[in-house]
């Protein structure tokens, strides 16, 4: 077993750092003292803040980095993957804009799209011109998406596609979409053999989208109407009715590394600096035992979440299949995430109810707002009951109850 | 032996939750959030005309003889239904601390009022140390000619903006024993020098920061005896957090029932979701910890209403059980809900953020199972 880097490795990890060391001084210091005092999400100003600094790595060659050189990227290695994504999680600093385009939409172009559609889409997703949402889930298919039922029925040169998605993230800003639609009516088939993969114009007629509002009062996402839209058969990705399995490969470019790991080591140290500014009875809640048991756990835990990442990383640099390792690993970072906020609330006692632009707000209600964001990290990209049935089935071989 | 709720109780409950869910709809508890008063002055009406605000006085002040049990049966449909509003502050906060240690003549003055719904109450007890010890009461109050100067800030004052009165706890002596010293006082709420500021809350409900400047009281409002007023702060404080429990535990029981009806209806991968085992367990988990709840809730409500030994015991049981249970079953009844459960719209995240209010209110789970732990000299 090995934990050090290569000198290439090693080289690349001091390009990125002296990077971020010129450019984390132009950050804003809303961003820098992450105290809840920045712009909304979806604010105009957050907007043209992520824009700015998508530039600014675009420029450096920073974003994209995984994809082919031949299309942009750096054809950066799975290390040098996990090392940018490490040091960037390290430094807290931003990352760029554009959705889903760099991580979902552009490696599933480049994996399964013609050579038109990469010229078209793949520059534009790069420099951020061009945004991404994700249309795959609906109403009645959420954890089930083979049971979507949009459908995309064939006119000529065109498909006319109806339906309607849900959770399209930020689908009001995105210029496009990846869409899955139905194109195969037959009853007798399995439902997931009948689905296509589309690029869908956000901005085409017939396309009306709808804030959708967390429970944090937000609109991150959108609920998006599909009526009568037409897509050219020259924006389906793939074969027809070969969609499903496209998707899959892109879901696993949700590759497990360490990154979101290293993101909860920043947490515990926003933690420790709650428990000291804390006081119950004049004494400081970081010299309660249970307090500094509870913090220490929690430093464990991501620690083994860190390391469980790595061993995951490891099969993947040896070209193995995946084991259990990546399977456990989002799920154990997902729930220990919720459970760390939940203790940010109490360990604010009585103040955990006052929310952000409240008088008294224990560092600017940020807590608040990450606590009940976090609620909804056992639901998107995967449930637990999900990711514990696909660990109990596909990766320890139990049998399916049928 | 009988551990179950009577006939009248029964009855009680049962019209109870008939008139919530007519009268307090999750569209008004929303409204409530935005409103500026954060109650309906006509529901209030209804709820003194049907006696709701008397239901633990005695029938002399014009209630109807009722105890704290039956008090905690109505608290929990209240809780059911996120009713806004002032009525734990101005029963249990204030009406039953009055009840407890006032004088006839106070209690002459101030209870019929209340209870007929013209008189509405709160306590401010917490200050920002956040402490719910004696030692956490630095508000002072000094004589002055007949009467008495308070000086102090208090926080989580609740719907303190829309109070006529509120009792103060404040500090009129030093002395190195810490709850030697403390005084209740009973303040107008128009009386100079008092203001008041409504917090942002994740609920919406009306806590509110109250400062006291130089805020006169006359003698005859002090409620109990000057310098002991902890003692029945302590009691006020007992009661409270049963009534936070009982109110948990209604609100947990909606999100079971609630839960438990989604399951059967959503359909994934050809069958109801409550048919896959994950799901039945997680539920079977939330019904466990309700019934828990509802079992030491009615316990620690029925310590309080005979005032039994084991009374303190019971109230901090109940209190870190039912906290316990209620966000638990917020949490998981978002996560069962999925991707529905997670907005805005969904009724779920109103009974998953108050979960989280109700459960540091009057002590945690944490501050109570440290009590149980002295009680219990470990």
């Amino acid at each position: 077993m090995d934990f050090s880097l290569s000198p290439e490795e090693l080289a690349f990890k001091k390009e990125v750092n002296d990077w971020l060391d010129e450019h984390m001084k132009e950050l804003p210091d809303w961003w820098v003292k992450n105290d809840g005092s920045g712009p909304e999400p979806e604010s105009e100003e957050n907007q043209r803040f992520s824009m700015e600094w998508h530039k600014k790595l675009y420029d450096a060659g920073f974003i994209g980095i995984a994809w082919p050189k031949e299309y942009g990227g750096r054809g950066a290695t799975i290390m040098e993957q996990v090392i940018f994504n490490e040091e960037m999680a390290k430094r807290h600093a931003p990352t760029g804009a554009g959705g889903l385009g760099v991580g979902w939409a552009g490696p599933t172009i480049i994996a399964a799209g013609t050579e038109e559609q990469k010229k078209r889409f793949l520059p534009k997703i790069l420099s951020g011109e061009e945004s991404w949402c994700q249309a795959f889930s609906e109403p009645g298919a959420g954890s089930d998406m083979a049971n979507i039922q949009t459908k995309a029925v064939e006119d000529g040169d065109y498909y006319v596609v109806n339906g309607q998605k849900v959770w399209t993230t930020g689908g009001m800003r995105a210029d496009w979409a990846i869409l899955l639609a139905r194109t195969d009516f037959n009853p007798d088939i399995p439902k997931h053999r009948g689905i296509s993969y589309f690029l869908l114009d956000m901005h085409a007629p017939g396309v009306t989208v709808r804030p959708l509002r967390e429970m944090h009062g937000e609109a991150l996402f959108g609920e998006t109407f599909l009526d009568d839209v037409r897509i050219h058969k020259s924006l389906m990705v793939g074969e027809k009715n070969k969609g499903w399995y496209i998707s899959m490969g892109t879901l696993e470019f949700e590759r497990s590394n360490s990154s979101t790991a290293i993101g909860l080591l920043n947490t515990v140290d926003n933690l420790i600096a709650l428990a000291k500014t804390m006081k119950r009875n004049e004494e400081a809640l970081s010299n309660d035992p249970m307090v500094r048991q509870q913090i220490a756990q929690f430093y464990i835990e991501v620690n083994v979440a860190k390391y469980i990442g790595l061993r995951a990383l490891t099969r993947q640099l040896r070209g193995m299949t995946p084991g259990p390792e990546s399977a456990v690993g989002s799920l154990l970072i997902m729930e220990l995430g919720q459970r760390m906020q939940n203790f940010a609330m109490t360990l604010q006692g009585p103040y955990s109810r006052l929310m952000k632009g409240s008088k008294y707000a224990v560092e600017n209600g940020r807590w608040q707002r990450s606590f009940l964001s976090s609620r909804g990290d056992t639901i998107m990209t995967g449930t637990s009951e999900i990711k514990r049935n696909i660990i109990a089935q596909r990766t320890l071989g139990l049998p399916r109850w049928v | 032996m009988n551990f179950e709720l009577d006939e009248e109780q029964i009855m009680l409950k049962t019209s109870a939750r008939d008139f919530l869910e007519k009268e307090c709809p999750k569209t008004l508890v929303r409204e409530m959030m935005e409103n500026k008063q954060g109650y309906s002055p006509e529901l209030w009406k209804k709820m003194a005309g049907l006696g709701w605000l008397g239901i633990s006085f005695p029938e002399e002040y014009g209630g109807s003889g009722f105890t704290f049990l039956d008090l905690a049966v109505l608290l929990e449909e209240c809780g059911r239904a996120l009713l806004p509003g002032p009525f734990m502050p101005t029963v249990v906060l204030a009406g039953r601390t009055i009840l407890a240690a006032g004088t006839e003549e106070q209690k002459k003055r101030l209870l019929p009022e209340m209870i007929d719904g013209t008189l509405i109450m709160t306590l401010a007890c917490m200050e920002e140390n956040g402490s719910l010890e004696a030692a956490g009461i630095k508000a002072k109050a000094e004589k002055s000619g007949s009467g008495w100067v308070i000086n102090g800030t208090k926080l989580f004052v609740p719907d303190a903006h829309v109070s006529d009165c509120l009792l103060c706890v404040a500090r009129t002596s030093d002395s190195p024993d810490k709850e030697k010293g403390i005084t209740v006082f009973l303040v107008d709420a128009k009386s100079k020098g008092i203001s008041t500021d409504v917090l942002e809350t994740m609920t919406g409900e009306k806590l509110c920061k109250v400062d006291f400047e130089g805020v006169t009281v006359p003698a005859d409002n002090i409620i109990g005896t000057v310098d002991e007023g902890w003692p029945v702060v302590q009691k006020m404080m007992g009661e409270a957090a049963v009534a936070e429990a009982a109110w948990m535990t209604g609100s947990a029981r909606w999100v079971l029932d609630t839960t438990i009806d989604y399951a059967k209806e959503r359909i994934a991968f050809g069958r109801p979701i409550g048919s896959f085992q994950a799901i039945q367990h997680k539920l079977a988990n939330m019904a466990l910890e309700v019934e828990g709840a509802t079992a030491i809730m009615y316990y620690a409500a029925w310590t309080i209403a005979e005032d039994t030994p084991e009374k303190e015991l019971a109230v901090s049981m109940a209190k870190s059980w039912c906290g316990d249970t209620c966000r638990n079953a917020a949490f998981n009844g978002v996560q069962i809900h999925g991707g529905i459960g997670f907005t805005w719209d969904h009724d779920m995240h109103l009974y998953f953020k108050r979960a989280k209010s109700s459960e540091v209110s009057f002590g945690d789970g944490d501050y109570h199972r440290e009590n149980i732990a002295r009680l219990l000299n470990i």
